[in-house]
Order: structure tokens, then C-alpha cells, then sequence
């Protein structure tokens, strides 16, 4: 079996994609963009290809999955488990950094060694509830990024602490948290599922001593039988995730695309424009599309397409990103809540005050302005989110309008209050009749999007072979 | 690289040209010493064989903006014309001129450009002229103002009453102020005669532009072609210079023709024609080499250009007619492409596309040129409904740099182009 890669270099995320030779989707992998390109790019490629052997996987073990549908809990535990694996190897690397850093930055000796301490004392608390979050909430499927988790619970042991550590440990985490991220971590594929098979292990052995009070009776039964199978499944488990972990992974073709598709270190006949990936992926999908909307985090495109999911015109906003992903990081900063609590915050609003989306620095002291006037946060969410659809709705118009089938891509489309707006207001313009598609993977689509032209139109034989052969490395 | 290699490869006819210039620039600059009255007035609906029948001499500050961008002169202008209250939003081609004269009216080539003697506001489709020279008329107190007012076609046709309104115009006010300016009586014969020399150049300019309906094109016609409208624009036309210098152009147009040849760039010559492009829009003027070579690059050429007819659509058979000067003058203004209405344009473009064998049609919107930019989305979507190419539209500025985002313009142009490339790729295969 061939497979194509496509990576999307994003003003905010990094996304891989690999297909198959059917087109169909095996692994997706996503990082944040961080100053090195290179290493956000191949973060994201690895975790393709880690996702693309466990969907490989699931597929060799479909009929134990129809005989004993537990079996599918099991690999999306292990996936988790191994993302944890993954997780600690980072956090050990980001330990040598900071203590590297309160080396070089505290001269005297007993205040260095104080904040050693309290550094070692923050990772005893914060690594086991890391552990729980990845064995019993899925944390790996969420997309949370590993300097997300870890300086959310950083932040939360700093504060615990004396007011007057805050500084020298924050200065000592900024310091330390940028050259731990953009230097990139190799992995052993095998060894590292193989511990998580043994934490897998562990968890289901203690199933019944982790058991929450107050759950259903069915939750128990459930975790009765996930206990019970796993005894048997582990065998079959085990035989096969060795064979998966050195299984060749032959990556015949590949594009890059995403903002920052120029910096990546790939040939030239293997860089496409974001706009043609993200139709291209979205068409791929949803093949009576003719209108993409895609909300990046500096951009918002509106693309016309035709039957072949070809690119017809495209209108994108210019000279101010207002209105984009990024606007909203702003805002949730400015609110100090995170950047997922945005949507559904803006969801329970009543109504929807009118704030100006042309600017997003001023839409912050707007914000401000009518906090202070008493607005309810969730109204002043509402509108911020209206006025975003609203000034995509003029680029829509501007390429041409929406027509049959419209396909919201980009990271923004998993804000539900987006979607809410955008639904209301594309029905408002362009009628009821019209589709509106949202696919779980719109994140993924100018990534997907670049791996079909890779699997299409581009010569197989690749100008640089050594490029194909780094995806492999495990 | 050696020095001599980063300069820009010229034709003949492009140092020829340049010649020209800079000699009309001395002339300007010695204009009071030799007692030569000048005319300050705009490229569309030009009447610079009126002009030069009375031994005038015309000064365009349109041409003196654009190139005041192309030398990088243009911020600082536009600067100070924004700190004596000129808003943001307003032409950059206007500040950029204000600003000139407000730091001595030192023209693009360092010489001094003379005061007016008569500002002679040919009105073309376009109000910002009018407000501009509201402004001059304040800037040169006491210097005659000569309005002429061009009727736009609304309906699409030029009626015998708008020329006659125009013709009234030209002997009662702009004829006659002229005279007083100039303090030489109005010849008739002189300007049938110039305009005997006006039907020659424009016979040739047409021959010019239409060699890019051939596959390959020699020419470029968008950013090429800016050059080889300039003689004709910038005080030429009606002259045996101009002549000369299309005879000059033609000449080397059709040896690049049968040798096979594409277009010359200041990247050199265009090897591989990938794509031909029809363009809306004028060009940015700050960053010209930059945006060319995006193009360039690319494979990309202009084949058509409608900024090229902002000063006359003479390839849709318009001709200075020296058996009624005035009457042609009127509707040469009638006929320039600012003053043709939407449907107009969009016929034009339609023609361009399907003559000229376009892959594309691209629209580059300036931020402060209203009368370009009203109707291009419109026009953007008639074109691709009747003539089915994939269309672009970018946005830049005249000559205001700040409004020049070259990443951004690169990165839709790469799509646009990749676009194109998709198509016929994929379109190939199905």
C-alpha cells in the first residue's frame, strides 16, 4: 500500500494527513506552529504517522472489533496511553531545561536551589494528574498541545505558591518552555507502545478500585465487560501492535501548504497554495460542495469551486486579519478564560451586542467598554462571534455568494457559536435550500486537501526520496 | 552579481523613450527661461494636440505621481500631504503630487517642473480630477482654470449633442483661454496637421498591442505596455518624435515576433509563456519591478491590459480625425476607458479574453482610486460567467507603499496561478 502525505503549516496549528491509495484518511496529526517551521512540521508528520499505524490497526483487528466492539475502546486507550508516553519523554526534556535555566539564571546558590525544589515539587503534582487526564479523559483526542497541558498545570501549581516565587518561576518557564519545544523529540514508536501497553494493562487490572461513586449501574456493567475482555484481548494485542510498529511506512508523495508552506523543507513542485488544498480537501469530502468558507487564524478565505473540486475564484480578507482564529485568542486572552470555553460561553447568550469586528485591538477595549456598562459576558460573546460571520458573509458575497452545497473548513469551524452564526446567517442570505457541511476533521482539510494532490498530480518519483524516507523513523 | 547584470535589460525603444523624457523634463525645467507657457492637465482625455498646436507645454501630474513611485518619492510626499490634512483615504496620485509641490515641485528626474499657466481640468470619468484641481487652483492662486467637461456614457453610445456640448466647451472656453495663455491665435491647420501625425502613431500603438493576440506574445501588455503608451500620453502624440518611436517599437515588436521571442522583463526575457492574462486595474507603482517579477516568475504575461486604455481605446478603432479635429477630440475623451460604462468595459474585457486567448482575467484594486475600483466586482463575475477563466482579484495601491503587502499579494497570486496550473492539469486527466 502507497501513502501520501499532505501538511498544512498553519499561523497557529500545524496538521498532518496521510491517505491511502483509496483517498481515504489514516493518520491526522496536529501541533501548534512555534518559531522553528521545520519542527512544527514534523511534529505534526510523526503524529501522523503514529495515528495512520493505529488506524492500521484498528482496521487489521476489525473482525475482533464486530465480534467484541470493546477491542475499539482498547486502541483508542492506547492511542491515548501512548500520547502519555509521548508526553513524558517531552516533559522530561522540558525537566533538563529548566533546571538548565535555574542554573544559568539564579548566581546565588541557596535561592537556586530553593527554586530547584519547588520545580521538582511542581512536577510531582502535576505528573500524575496529567497521567489521569490522558488514562480516563481522552486528553490525546482533544488536540491539546503538550505546551497547553503543561503550562495550564504549571500556572495552577505556580499560583498555589507564595506571590513572591511567581515571578522568578514564570520568568524560569519562559525561559525554558520555547528551546524545550523547538527542538524536536525522537521517539521509539515500539518501545513507547509497548510501555503504554503496560500502563494499559495496569489501568484495566485496577478498574474496579478507580470507580467514581455515584455512576450508573450500566457505566459498571460497561466496565465490567472493557475489564473482562481485556484479559483475552491482550494477547492479540500485543502480537499485533509489534507488527504494526515495524511495519514500513512508504510515503510515496507529498505537499506542503499553509502560510508558512515556503519555509518547509520541500521541493518546489511540492508546495500548493492553502486555498487550492482546502477546497480541494472540502470537495473531497463533500463533492456537491461549490462554496468553501475557511476560517484560519490570520485568514479567512471564501472559495468557489467547480464539480472537480477545482478552484474557480477566491476572495480573502486583506490587510487586517480581524475576525480571524487569531481574533479570537485575542479575546479569550482578554477575557482570561481559554480559547474552548469561547463558543459555548457564547452559546447561553440572550442576545447578541453589537461589537465592531474590524479591529481586533479595539474589539478588546470595546470588551472592555461594555463589561463596564454591564453587558453579560455571554451577550458580549454572542456578538463578537456574530460580528466574525458577518464580515465573513462580505467575503462570501464578494467571491460570488453560496451556492448548492457550503462547506465550513478551518480550525475555527469547532467553535459551536461560529457555526450557529454562520448557519443562520448563510441561510438568511442565500436560503434555506442550501447544505451547510461541517466535517469533524475541518481542521484537517487543507492538509487532506494537499495529500490528494499529492496522490494526484504530482510524479511519483519524488525529487528529494531522502524527504520520503525521514516520515519513516521508528 | 555585477552591477551592470541587476539593471534592468532595455530595448532600443525603451531608451529611445527615455530619451525622450528626460529632454520634455530639461525643456520644463528651462520652460520660464525660454518664455514657454506650461499646461498642468490629465492623462484620460488628453488634448495634447491642442496643447502643442498653441506651442504649450503640457505637464501631467498623474505621470509625476506614478513616477515619483517608481523612484521612491512617493511616501514622504504623500506624508506631508497628510500632515497638511489630506485624509488618509484620498487618490495617493493627488497627495503624491500636492506633497511634490509642497517640497519645491521637484519633478521625477530632479529637475524643477515649472508653475502653471493654465490648469486645464479635462474632466474623464474620474471626480477626484476636479477636487484636485480645486486644490491647484488653491496651491497657484490667480492661474486661469479651464474645465472641460467630458459626458459619460451612460447609455453606451456618444450622441451628436454630447459632441457638440464638447466641441461649445473647446472653443468657448478651453480654446479661448489658450489663446489667452499662450497669446497665439488658435490654427486649425496646425492641429489637423499634428493629427495626420496622431492617426500614424496610434496605427502603430494598435499594431503593438494586438502582436500579443499571438501565441507567444512578444509584449507584455500590462506592465510593458505602461511604457509603451507613455510617449504618446506624455506630450508626444501629434509629434513626428511619437512617430518615430512607434515605428521604432513596431519594428523591434515584430522582429521579436518572428524570431519567436517573448517578452522582454527587467528580469530579462520571458522564456516559457505559462499563462496569459487579461488585467483590470492599474498597476502598483511603488513596488513595479517586485510585482512584474511575481508575474515573471510564474510564467505569467499580460497579453491585455484595460489601464493601457485609460488614455484612448484606439484597438476598438477609435482615431484622432484630422478632417474634424475638434469633433474628434471630443470623442476621443468620450472614448476613454474611465468614461465607458460598466456593460462597456465588461464587452471590452469579454473581447479581450476571447481575442487575445486568455487563460485568466485578473483585476489588481487600488485602495484609493474610486474610479477603478466601483463596479470591478461586479464586472469580475460578468467576465467569468461569459468567458468561463478563472478569475483573480488582488488589491495594492498607486503609489502609497504602506498599502503594498507583498506577502499577501504573493501568496494570492501563487494560489491564483497554482490555480490555473491545477486546471488545466487536472482538467487534462478528466
Amino acid at each position: 500500500m502507497k501513502y501520501y502525505l499532505g501538511i498544512d503549516l498553519g499561523s497557529t496549528t500545524s496538521k498532518a494527513v496521510i491517505i491511502d491509495e483509496n483517498d481515504q484518511i489514516v493518520g491526522r496529526g496536529i501541533t501548534n506552529t512555534r518559531a522553528n517551521y521545520k519542527v512544527a512540521s514534523d511534529i505534526a508528520r510523526d503524529e501522523a504517522v503514529y495515528n495512520a499505524r493505529f488506524s492500521i490497526l484498528k482496521k487489521k483487528l476489525e473482525k475482533e472489533i464486530q465480534a467484541r466492539p470493546a477491542f475499539e475502546r482498547y486502541i483508542v486507550d492506547l492511542e491515548s496511553m501512548f500520547q502519555y508516553e509521548q508526553f513524558k519523554v517531552r516533559l522530561d526534556k522540558l525537566g533538563e531545561e529548566l533546571l538548565k535555566t535555574c542554573k544559568e539564571y539564579f548566581t546565588d546558590e541557596a535561592t537556586r536551589d530553593e527554586m530547584i525544589g519547588h520545580l521538582r515539587n511542581i512536577r510531582k503534582e502535576f505528573k500524575p494528574k496529567i497521567k489521569q487526564d490522558y488514562l480516563y479523559n481522552d486528553l490525546g483526542s482533544r488536540n491539546q498541545f503538550f505546551r497547553d497541558i503543561v503550562s495550564e498545570k504549571y500556572n495552577e501549581e505556580v499560583n498555589k505558591l507564595d506571590m513572591s516565587l511567581f515571578e522568578p518561576l514564570m520568568t524560569v518557564w519562559d525561559k525554558s518552555i520555547s528551546p524545550a519545544e523547538n527542538e524536536r523529540v525522537q521517539f521509539d514508536f515500539k518501545e513507547l507502545v509497548n510501555k503504554a501497553m503496560v500502563e494499559l494493562k495496569k489501568k484495566y487490572d485496577n478498574l474496579p478500585d478507580t470507580k467514581a461513586e455515584g455512576v450508573s449501574v450500566n457505566f459498571d456493567a460497561e466496565l465490567n465487560i472493557l475489564k473482562g475482555e481485556f484479559e483475552h484481548a491482550e494477547e492479540t494485542l500485543r502480537t499485533h501492535i509489534n507488527e504494526i510498529a515495524e511495519m514500513e511506512f512508504n510515503i510515496s508523495n507529498m505537499t506542503g501548504t499553509g502560510y508558512g508552506r515556503a519555509l518547509l523543507p520541500f521541493p518546489q513542485e511540492c508546495i500548493r497554495s492553502e486555498i487550492l488544498c482546502h477546497a480541494f480537501g472540502a470537495h473531497a469530502i463533500f463533492p456537491n460542495t461549490r462554496t468553501v468558507l475557511d476560517i484560519g487564524g490570520q485568514d479567512t478565505k471564501a472559495i468557489q469551486v467547480d464539480k472537480y473540486g477545482l478552484v474557480t475564484s477566491f476572495q480573502m480578507n486583506d490587510r487586517c486579519a480581524a475576525g480571524c482564529g487569531r481574533y479570537l485568542g485575542y479575546i479569550a486572552d482578554e477575557m482570561s478564560i481559554s480559547l474552548n470555553e469561547l463558543g459555548p460561553m457564547a452559546m447561553k447568550a440572550d442576545k447578541e451586542v453589537n461589537i465592531c469586528s474590524t479591529c481586533t485591538v479595539f474589539a478588546g477595549a470595546e470588551l472592555r467598554e461594555l463589561t463596564n456598562l454591564g453587558e453579560k459576558r455571554e451577550d458580549i460573546l454572542g456578538g463578537l462571534h456574530k460580528a466574525i460571520i458577518m464580515r465573513a458573509m462580505s467575503l462570501i458575497a464578494r467571491s460570488g455568494g453560496a451556492f448548492n452545497e457550503f462547506t465550513f473548513t478551518g480550525g475555527v469551524a469547532r467553535n459551536p457559536a461560529i457555526v450557529k452564526y454562520l448557519t443562520e446567517l448563510v441561510r438568511e442570505n442565500y436560503g434555506d435550500q442550501i447544505k451547510i457541511n461541517i466535517d469533524a476533521d475541518s481542521i484537517f482539510m487543507g492538509a487532506l486537501g494537499g495529500a490528494l494532490f499529492a496522490r494526484r498530480n504530482i510524479s511519483a518519483t519524488l525529487p528529494n526520496s531522502k524527504q520520503a524516507k525521514n516520515v519513516e523513523q521508528d | 552579481m555585477s552591477k551592470a547584470q541587476q539593471e534592468a535589460i532595455k530595448e532600443r525603444s525603451m531608451v529611445l523613450q527615455k530619451d525622450m523624457l528626460a529632454k520634455q523634463f530639461t525643456e520644463l525645467s528651462q520652460a520660464k527661461e525660454l518664455g514657454k507657457k506650461v499646461v498642468y492637465t490629465f492623462v484620460p482625455g488628453n488634448l495634447t494636440e491642442l496643447i502643442l498646436s498653441f506651442d504649450l507645454l503640457p505637464v501631467y501630474p498623474e505621470i509625476n505621481a506614478l513616477q515619483s513611485g517608481m523612484r521612491k518619492k512617493s511616501a514622504a510626499y504623500i506624508r506631508d500631504a497628510e500632515k497638511i490634512g489630506y485624509s488618509e483615504d484620498v487618490c495617493t496620485y493627488v497627495k503624491c503630487d500636492i506633497g511634490m509641490m509642497l517640497n519645491g515641485n521637484i519633478g521625477p528626474t530632479g529637475e524643477k517642473l515649472p508653475e502653471p499657466d493654465l490648469l486645464l481640468l479635462s474632466y474623464t470619468g474620474c471626480y477626484t480630477f476636479m477636487k484636485w484641481f480645486e486644490n491647484l487652483e488653491r496651491l497657484y492662486p490667480g492661474v486661469p482654470v479651464a474645465m472641460l467637461h467630458t459626458p459619460y456614457q451612460e447609455d453606451g453610445i456618444i450622441t451628436q449633442d454630447q459632441v457638440d456640448y464638447m466641441v461649445k466647451q473647446l472653443r468657448e472656453e478651453v480654446i479661448p483661454k489658450m489663446e489667452m495663455v499662450s497669446g497665439k491665435k488658435f490654427d486649425m491647420d496646425r492641429l489637423s496637421a499634428m493629427m495626420e501625425n496622431s492617426v500614424k502613431s496610434e496605427d502603430l500603438l494598435v499594431k503593438v498591442l494586438e502582436s500579443a493576440k499571438s501565441v507567444p506574445t512578444p509584449i507584455d501588455a500590462y506592465f510593458a505596455g505602461v511604457y509603451y503608451i507613455g510617449p504618446i500620453f506624455t506630450a508626444f502624440r501629434g509629434t513626428s518624435e511619437a512617430v518615430e518611436y512607434y515605428q521604432e517599437l513596431w519594428n523591434e515588436v515584430q522582429q521579436r515576433a518572428a524570431a519567436g521571442l517573448g517578452p522582454v522583463t527587467p528580469e530579462g526575457e520571458l522564456k516559457e509563456e505559462k499563462f496569459r492574462l487579461v488585467m483590470e486595474g492599474p498597476p502598483n507603482w511603488t513596488n513595479f519591478r517586485e510585482f512584474w517579477k511575481i508575474f515573471y516568475d510564474m510564467g505569467a504575461v499580460i497579453v491585455a491590459s484595460t489601464y493601457t486604455k485609460v488614455g484612448g481605446t484606439y484597438d476598438t478603432g477609435f482615431r484622432h480625425d484630422p478632417t474634424q479635429p475638434l469633433e474628434s477630440l471630443a470623442k476621443y475623451c468620450m472614448n476613454c476607458y474611465t468614461n465607458l460604462n460598466l456593460p462597456q468595459r465588461i464587452d471590452l474585457i469579454e473581447n479581450y479574453v476571447k481575442e487575445y486567448k486568455a487563460d485568466g482575467f485578473l483585476i489588481n484594486s487600488i485602495k484609493s482610486c474610486n474610479s477603478f475600483s466601483a463596479g470591478q466586482l461586479m464586472i469580475m463575475r460578468e467576465i467569468e460567467k461569459r468567458t468561463g477563466v478563472p478569475v483573480g482579484f488582488i488589491e495594492s495601491d498607486l503609489v502609497d507603499p504602506r498599502y503594498f503587502s507583498y506577502a499577501n499579494i504573493k501568496n494570492r497570486l501563487e494560489s491564483y496561478f497554482q490555480m490555473l496550473e491545477q486546471r488545466k492539469i487536472i482538467l487534462a486527466q478528466q
